[in-house]
């Protein structure tokens, strides 16, 4: 099936090899540019991003390998209405994950509705029982959202999944924007390109807003991180940088008096906002995992006892678990009496028997997901899937069906991207950010696109050697 | 009955520990089975340690300490007054769905040694749930050997169950992870036992497990004595399984090796005088 294309639409759409409205200026300007001009910039770029210093850990490989992550200098554009509709789905999205993750640590009428079986929720390992005492400050669980998105046609957006525990990526769109802004600033100057920099202000005033209500005066945010072996720590640097706060790790932080401090070269100093980029499981060793040494013992009774807040909140996770996803348009329709604005993927739950003799006989069609996982690890993606990798999967698949879902396979829109050969279509997504704080949502225009750089491949994920371009919003 | 418990918990460290954190759950509450009628936590160091409560309902004592400890002693002492209720709870406000009691947790994974045993109890005859619980229950306790010698306070129920041996702990872990994979939500309970021949001076606390009956409610099985709990049983917390419900957590910078040693007594105070060793 051919896929839609982000610059020239679906097959035959244009005559003459035109392009969608919205990247006609784009396109001309890229008629007139040589190829050797584009080897240049190409070189450039990566010479920019390696002076930043921006870097992936990629796990799973023997040798511990920091990389660059592959930049593309073709940009991903959205015009202003289509930014908006999404805009508008997102923020509805946020709403109602919000709203499910209090009721479901709280009064549970959702559960009681038949909106979601009550196993989905309570036989989740990400359901925290401690969260059922702890009302988060400002009724606020999921702050910092990144949903992945992929479109499959003029109109179809669908969400792939709710990212809802510590999304990463945010620092690549920022440095990506950058990087565009040197390179090109002949095509910033004839688009009006909405801007993406102010989301690490955005991001401050955020965690500020949630501070605990006890909080006395302009409260104090922290960056928590597990440190610099983890894949991710470029992006927890560059944050607690960009908002003028600590990044710290656990042991700069300590608990006396129900406050959480943290040491300074002055003294103690009181904090009131962890923005913290570590999984749950790890946050306090007397109330979670006993041997994690990378979290504060004692926060989650000062966060109890509403003396400071933890972004994201513990417990979150039980919204982005694939099982879940899949009743999301049921959980947005109950919580906001509206339709869902975006489209969710059709999903079948191979916990359910009929499902999975579904699934089991359809495998070369779908895409199979671990309900918990992430970072594209573990999954089947049926259609390049060989024969061997096949039936290895389905006996996986049979061993433990409900740790799975099945979902078909989407054709990704592409979106033309320079590789060995020159200009080719390649599978994008698009991954944009929301924060939600007692002072509203924002949600910063664009986000990160993600590329499959092989050709035909509908893995974007980073750690599997996925690309990014910078996503642009015209302001029109 | 009524029940005099002193529970003395030392800690000695090697060099002098920092940040001393602990999370103490070894305070009873009253239930229609058992009265608290008295019940004093104490540490030896000069912080206080306010009392809370968990997820699971139980009474929490937290405290901090950042002056460097080279031991630390938690004195609990207390009277309950107990009834024998053949094993049934009631009287317990309930704060969590029952249904959070059918998760895995990591010291109650199942393997397929673990399936077969509990399928092979399940059989394949319809019976109701109570009888299934004590079938398990007698089982359990028949296969698995009481040994305090072969497990620890980490080994998980696959662990123990491929011995065939364990302490209360392990048999409670083991009677757990079946009944949730029969689809029973079932719970850990920490408490003291009285031991009928006698001995006052015990090692340790003693642990079984609570699964839940429609209409009946929440059911208690010591596996260990393959016996429901009844006046002998003080109940103190209750947890997915020995990490969720432990006595102590704790956590601490520096300190070297630890040296725990536990001085419990557990008396009828009807059959004995209080024998104090110190």
């Amino acid at each position: 099936m051919a896929a839609y294309d982000e610059m020239f639409g679906a097959d035959g759409a244009f005559a003459d090899g035109a392009s969608r409205a919205v990247y006609g200026e784009l396109k001309l300007w890229m008629d007139a540019a040589s190829p050797e001009f584009f080897d240049a910039r190409r070189r450039q770029a990566e010479l920019f991003f390696r002076r930043i210093g921006i870097t992936f850990a990629v796990g799973g490989e023997a040798e511990a390998s920091e990389r660059l992550i592959p930049f593309d200098i073709v940009p991903r554009i959205l015009s202003g209405g289509e930014w908006r509709k999404l805009e508008r789905g997102l923020i509805q999205r946020a709403k109602a994950l919000n709203a499910f993750l209090c009721d479901i640590y709280g009064p549970g009428e959702c559960i009681k509705a038949g909106v979601i079986p009550a196993e989905l929720v309570y036989q989740n390992s990400q359901y925290r029982v401690e969260m059922t005492r702890i009302p988060p400050p400002h009724g606020v669980f999921v702050h910092i959202s990144g949903t992945d998105l992929v479109r499959t046609g003029e109109d179809d957006f669908y969400v792939l999944e709710d990212n809802a525990r510590t999304p990463s990526g945010v620092s690549y769109m920022l440095e990506n924007r950058e990087v565009m802004m040197r390179l090109f600033p002949e095509l910033f100057a004839r688009h009006r390109i909405a801007p993406v920099e102010t989301y690490t202000d955005g991001l401050l005033s955020t965690l500020k807003s949630v501070a605990p209500v006890f909080a006395e005066g302009d409260p104090t945010a922290v960056v928590l991180t597990p440190g610099p072996f983890n894949s991710a720590f470029y992006e927890h640097s560059f944050l607690a940088d960009k908002m003028g706060v600590e990044l710290v790790e656990g042991s700069d932080l300590f608990v006396q008096d129900c406050r959480v401090h943290m040491r300074t070269t002055e003294g103690p100093r009181q904090v009131d906002v962890i923005y913290r980029r570590i999984d749950d499981d790890f946050l306090d060793p007397l109330v979670f995992r006993p041997d994690s040494a990378i979290g504060v013992p004692g926060l989650m009774s000062v966060y109890e006892a509403g003396r400071v807040t933890i972004v994201n909140a513990p417990g979150a996770g039980v919204a982005d678990d694939k099982a879940v996803y899949s009743y999301m348009p049921e959980i947005i329709r109950f919580f906001t009496g509206e339709e869902p604005i975006l489209k969710t993927v059709p999903t079948w739950r191979c916990r359910e028997p009929d499902s999975l003799a579904y699934v089991l006989e359809h495998l070369p069609e779908l895409v199979v997901k671990e309900v918990n996982g992430s970072g594209g690890y573990g999954m089947l993606v049926g259609p390049t899937a060989s024969k061997a990798e096949i039936e290895a999967f389905a006996a996986k698949l049979k061993g433990d069906p409900t740790g799975f879902i099945a979902q078909p396979t989407l054709a990704l829109s592409t979106c033309p991207t320079f590789v060995e050969k020159g200009l080719a279509p390649r599978h994008v997504d698009l991954r944009p950010f929301v924060l939600t704080g007692a002072d509203g949502v924002r949600v910063t225009p664009g986000g990160l696109t993600r590329v499959a750089l092989t050709e035909g491949s509908l893995v974007v994920n980073s750690s599997q050697g996925g690309g990014t371009k910078d996503t642009w919003v015209l302001d029109d | 009955m009524r029940i005099r418990i002193v529970y003395d918990t030392r800690y000695a460290y090697e060099t002098p520990a920092r940040a001393v954190a602990q999370v103490l759950r070894l305070t009873p509450r009253s239930n229609d089975g058992q009265y608290v009628a008295h019940w004093c936590v104490e540490l030896d160091i000069d912080e206080a340690a306010p009392c809370g409560e968990d997820a699971f309902g139980n009474v929490t004592h937290t405290f901090f300490t950042t002056k460097p400890l080279s031991h630390l002693t938690i004195t609990v002492s207390g009277v309950v007054e107990t009834a024998d209720t053949h094993g049934l709870l009631s009287g317990v406000i309930e704060p969590l769905a029952p249904d959070v009691f059918l998760r895995e947790t990591a010291l109650t994974t199942m393997d397929d040694d673990m399936r077969a045993f509990a399928d092979g109890i399940a059989g394949a005859a319809s019976r109701d749930r109570l009888t299934l619980l004590h079938d398990l229950l007698a089982a359990t306790h028949a296969d698995v050997t009481f040994d305090t010698a072969s497990t620890n306070v980490a080994t998980s129920a696959v662990e123990a169950f491929a011995l065939r041996r364990g302490v209360c702990q392990d048999l409670t872990h083991i009677y757990i992870a079946c009944a949730r994979h029969l689809g029973i939500p079932a719970r850990y309970v920490s408490g003291h036992l009285v031991k009928l021949d006698g001995d006052v001076e015990q090692q340790a606390g003693h642990a079984w497990a609570e699964a839940l009956v429609p209409g009946l409610g929440w059911i208690g099985f010591d596996v260990a004595n393959g016996v429901c709990p009844s006046e002998t049983h003080v109940r103190v917390a209750t947890g997915f399984d020995y990490l969720s419900a432990a006595p102590v957590r704790g956590s601490r910078i520096g300190g070297g090796t630890e040296h725990l040693s536990v001085k419990l007594a557990v008396a009828d105070l009807a059959q004995r005088q209080m024998q104090t060793s110190d």
